[in-house]
């Protein structure tokens, strides 16, 4: 097309400047600045104290485990997905992104009722003659909140390069002698690494960030980093530190973002 | 004929309730360069994949040099096959592509590097050992699968129409290199294509498929020449294919005038079709000829014309260097031994695609 | 058996990710009001939560936000592909490095940094402040849905369509925009499900006397939520999944007769 086009750009580019870069700036302006306006980095450095320190490292420590589990779990699924015929494509993407249709907030309090002390998977455990599991209100109920929460954004990009690699590259690592594990750790664990850069993001990031699953689940006493930036915008209104303490925040979100884009070259993992 | 290495025997295989083989039995000899020619759905590719083991045939068996290997998996089999769509390794340097089978075998470092680099010469890729395949051309690519399967010097190297995404300049040149390759490395080719013009060019022996089922074995002098039924001859180049009645041995019956012909055993009075090869189709002045048309139609071809002739009722397609042009008044006139003479049809499938081919 | 143990693998997974929804649904007929116990089967939730107006306000908006920020997102994504596909390899680069912005960027920061950004523009925060911010986060959506098809777009059909004589406008909306079509409806879906999903970047800009569906649900958290929200939220699953599987049918259908015609 022509590049008469070229104008037609205006309006998105406007809108982003607008609504995107210069409230990014206005984080940095408030998190370097004090309440007179002066310069300090007394909003960085406040990430040091004990209660913020401790706030982080938890949120760092259940974000990396949730991870781990969420791709622990995930790519013998999207293996056994990417399996079946390829007429159930759009099906099998169907069934990650429903769930959504019903509030995330009402589905993540209802683990509350599941894991509740004579809640219904107690129930089914003592039915089994099992140990009863009573983690409601700990850090195990909030890494079960996130693997729930963010499991489908780890399942979708690992089916879709799953799904498409060629079913002759596979043959031909046959062909050529290899066995079955061989073949999976030479040839299509290699091939999917754009989606599994792809899946860490899309659920270390929110999963590091999160309020809401630890206020739903974790009780009162559970303070993760998003919290505490939370607390900072609506209850203490001390919006100098809210905005110090997310810069720090973006600092892991930037390397993250450094470390797929090293893996990714090509952006084949952008998904959804 | 050299020794035989694979029996194909009473092969059957359908997928979904829909017939792909039907009793398939082949014969493939040491050295051969065999082509499986046939439309696509014709089952030659679903005969390779049984070959390599990709595939199980739901009846049959498969010899592979005296010992049955029907059950054995596909990474223990002494073949190697190159895929349609190359199907490298794109995120490994030509090299780690072509040291794969190699390294599983644990080879030494030094063989694989020798090999390495003896299959890029072969290929005439000397220098590319580095590149990654995205980088590299269709062709290029093409011929690095090739390496990649040669260094385990398999006794077959099976070929999934290789050389069907390349345009038709690479494609005639990499078909003089498969056959300089074959008789470098002295090894067995099985070739699948549906392009009749490759299988004339490169084979020593040509299998025609059609729905399931293997129409006509033979060279491909043979195939060319002498076609056994009306779909082989329709498949295998230009041709016209004339409803007939066989008089008695060596005289037919063609849309009314008796031509004699080299044929016999056909009995008498027996329906045939016949086919008669373009550039067989002699024209003449009217009163010379057997039959007498007018020409319909003229186009250039380079190397001769292309015509059509109404004569008796039929449409021939005539080659000729001669021009004769539109509207002149010919005589048509055939050599006995230009003359080939099929038994008619038997099954409705076979009639069914030679109408709609 | 490899399969069964597969098939026993990828149920266990699904029963995980729809235990909660089935949970409630099964509340939405509780007669009891907590949680926790079962009280027997009842409908009254249904019907009483038709009389509840602060729930209906609250869907309203919700449904209104997610429409509307929806609708001027995918108006502005698709202008912004047509534009980005005409620009140099270097701009675009640019362009889409800060349209993945808000899709990689925590989002509590986007809802903070909105904040901020609201306040110092001294915009009263309410309908609009929620909207401007939906429409940010939903234009990434719009417009990765719409790329993709935009880079298969054969420039030969809309070149063919000048030659024809069409007009640059014409030949756009009679050649590239049926094909971008797809994108751009699945862009729309992507943006009104993600809007209608939204709690953490509303919660930071909607300010005071004004509730969506998620907001209302989270101030009721710690006084109890209203078994009504079960029923809603039930009736909404319930709509969407109908509608889903009436529209997925057909073209499955079509796919798999295709499919099963498979080559040799």
């Amino acid at each position: 097309m022509t590049s008469k086009n070229k104008w037609l750009s205006t309006p998105y580019v406007l809108w982003s400047v607008m609504f995107i870069i210069i409230p990014l700036g206005m984080i940095f302006y408030y998190g370097l600045t004090d309440k007179t306006g002066a310069f300090t980095l007394d909003n960085i450095t406040a990430i040091a104290t004990a209660e913020h320190a401790k706030a982080l490292w938890l949120s760092l420590l259940l974000s990396l485990i949730s991870t781990l589990i969420c791709f622990l779990l995930a790519y013998p699924l999207a293996m056994i997905l990417s399996n079946m015929k390829v007429n159930q494509h759009s099906f099998i993407i169907l069934i990650f992104i429903l769930p959504m249709w019903m509030n995330f907030l009402l589905r993540t309090l209802a683990w509350q009722t599941l894991l509740e002390k004579s809640g219904v998977i107690n129930s089914v455990l003592n039915l089994l003659h099992l140990p009863n599991i009573n983690i409601i209100n700990t850090p195990y109920a909030i890494i079960l909140g996130m693997v729930y929460n963010f499991l489908p954004f780890m399942v979708l990009p690992l089916y879709n390069v799953l799904s498409k690699i060629d079913e002759n590259v596979l043959d031909a690592s046959k062909d050529l002698g290899a066995g079955n594990v061989y073949t999976f750790v030479r040839i299509i664990l290699p091939l999917s690494i754009p989606g599994i850069i792809s899946g860490i993001t899309m659920v270390f990031v929110p999963a590091l960030t999160t309020f809401v699953i630890s206020t739903l689940l974790g009780g009162s006493k559970i303070l993760l980093i998003g919290n505490v930036i939370e607390q900072e915008f609506t209850q203490a209104s001390n919006w100098h530190l809210g905005s110090g303490l997310s810069i720090v925040l973006m600092i892991f979100i930037i390397l993250n973002m450094i470390a797929s884009a090293v893996f990714d070259k090509d952006g084949e993992g952008a998904t959804l | 004929m050299e020794k035989e290495l694979i029996q194909l025997i009473d092969i059957s295989k359908s997928f979904d309730g829909q017939m792909v083989l039907d009793d398939l039995n082949l014969n493939i000899h040491e050295n051969e360069f065999v082509t499986l020619l046939g439309p696509s759905g014709c089952g030659k590719t679903t005969t390779l994949r049984i070959l390599g083991g990709f595939t199980s045939p739901d009846s049959g068996r498969i010899i592979f040099d005296g010992t049955d290997i029907t059950n054995i998996p596909p990474n223990r089999r002494q073949l190697n096959t190159v895929f349609q769509k190359y199907a490298l390794f794109t995120h490994m340097t030509i090299a780690e592509n072509i040291a794969f089978g190699l390294k599983i075998k644990k080879k030494s470092k030094s063989y694989i590097e020798d090999k390495i680099r003896y299959a890029l010469k072969l290929v005439n890729l000397e220098d590319y050992g580095n590149r990654m395949p995205g980088s590299l051309s269709g062709g290029q690519q093409q011929r690095i699968a090739i390496a990649r399967a040669i260094v385990n010097e398999p006794k077959v190297l099976l070929l999934d129409e290789p050389l069907g995404a390349l345009d038709l300049k690479l494609r005639q040149e990499m078909q003089y290199e498969l056959i300089r390759m074959k008789n470098e490395l002295g090894i067995t080719f099985v070739y699948v294509t549906h392009d009749q013009e490759e299988a004339l060019t490169m084979s020593d022996t040509i299998v025609v498929m059609n729905q399931g089922y293997i129409q006509q074995i033979g060279s491909p002098e043979s195939i060319y020449n002498e076609p056994e039924n009306a779909f082989v001859a329709d498949f295998i180049g230009d041709s016209n294919i004339i409803p007939a009645t066989m008089i008695e041995d060596k005289l037919v019956n063609i849309l009314g005038t008796r031509f004699a012909c080299v044929d016999t055993g056909f009995g008498r009075n027996k329906p045939v079709d016949v086919v008669i090869r373009p550039e067989d189709v002699n024209l003449v002045a009217p009163d010379q000829g057997a039959i007498q048309g007018v020409v319909t139609h003229l186009i250039f071809k380079g190397v001769h014309y292309e015509m059509e002739v109404m004569a008796a009722g039929f449409e021939w397609l005539v080659h000729s260097t001669t021009l004769f042009p539109v509207g002149k008044e010919v005589g048509i006139q055939v050599d006995p031994f230009n003359i080939q003479i099929m038994n008619k049809p038997e099954s409705e499938d076979e009639e069914a695609v030679a109408i709609d081919i | 058996m490899k399969s069964t143990a597969k098939n026993i693998y990828t149920a266990l997974i699904f029963l995980f990710l729809y235990a909660p929804i089935a949970t409630l649904m099964v509340l939405s007929f509780n007669a009891s009001k907590t949680r926790s116990k079962w009280g027997g089967f009842t409908f009254k939730w249904y019907s009483s939560l038709f009389r509840n107006d602060e729930i209906l306000e609250a869907l309203g908006n919700t449904l209104l936000i997610a429409f509307v920020s929806a609708l001027v997102a995918t108006v502005i994504g698709t202008i912004a592909c047509v534009a980005m596909n005409s620009m140099k390899r270097r701009s675009r680069t640019v362009l889409m490095g800060i349209t993945n912005i808000p899709m990689l960027n925590a989002e509590i920061v986007t809802g903070i940094s909105l904040m901020l950004l609201f306040i110092s523009m001294g915009l009263r925060f309410g309908l609009g402040t929620i909207l401007l911010s939906h429409i940010t986060f939903n234009i990434p959506y719009v417009i990765l849905s719409i790329m993709p098809r935009m880079k298969q777009l054969n420039p030969s059909t809309y070149e063919a369509a000048l030659d024809l004589g069409a007009s640059h406008t014409t030949a756009f909306f009679k050649v590239v925009f049926p094909d971008l079509l797809p994108g751009i409806l699945s862009g729309f879906l992507m943006a009104f499900t993600m809007s209608l999903d939204d709690f953490i970047i509303t919660h930071f800009t909607k300010g005071a006397g004004i509730d969506t569906l998620s907001t209302k649900i989270y101030t009721e958290v710690k006084k109890g939520i209203k078994p009504e929200m079960y029923a809603l939220s039930t009736l909404i699953f319930v709509t969407v999944l109908i509608l889903l599987l009436l529209v997925n049918m057909a073209p499955a259908k079509k796919f798999r007769d295709v499919s099963e015609r498979r080559k040799s």
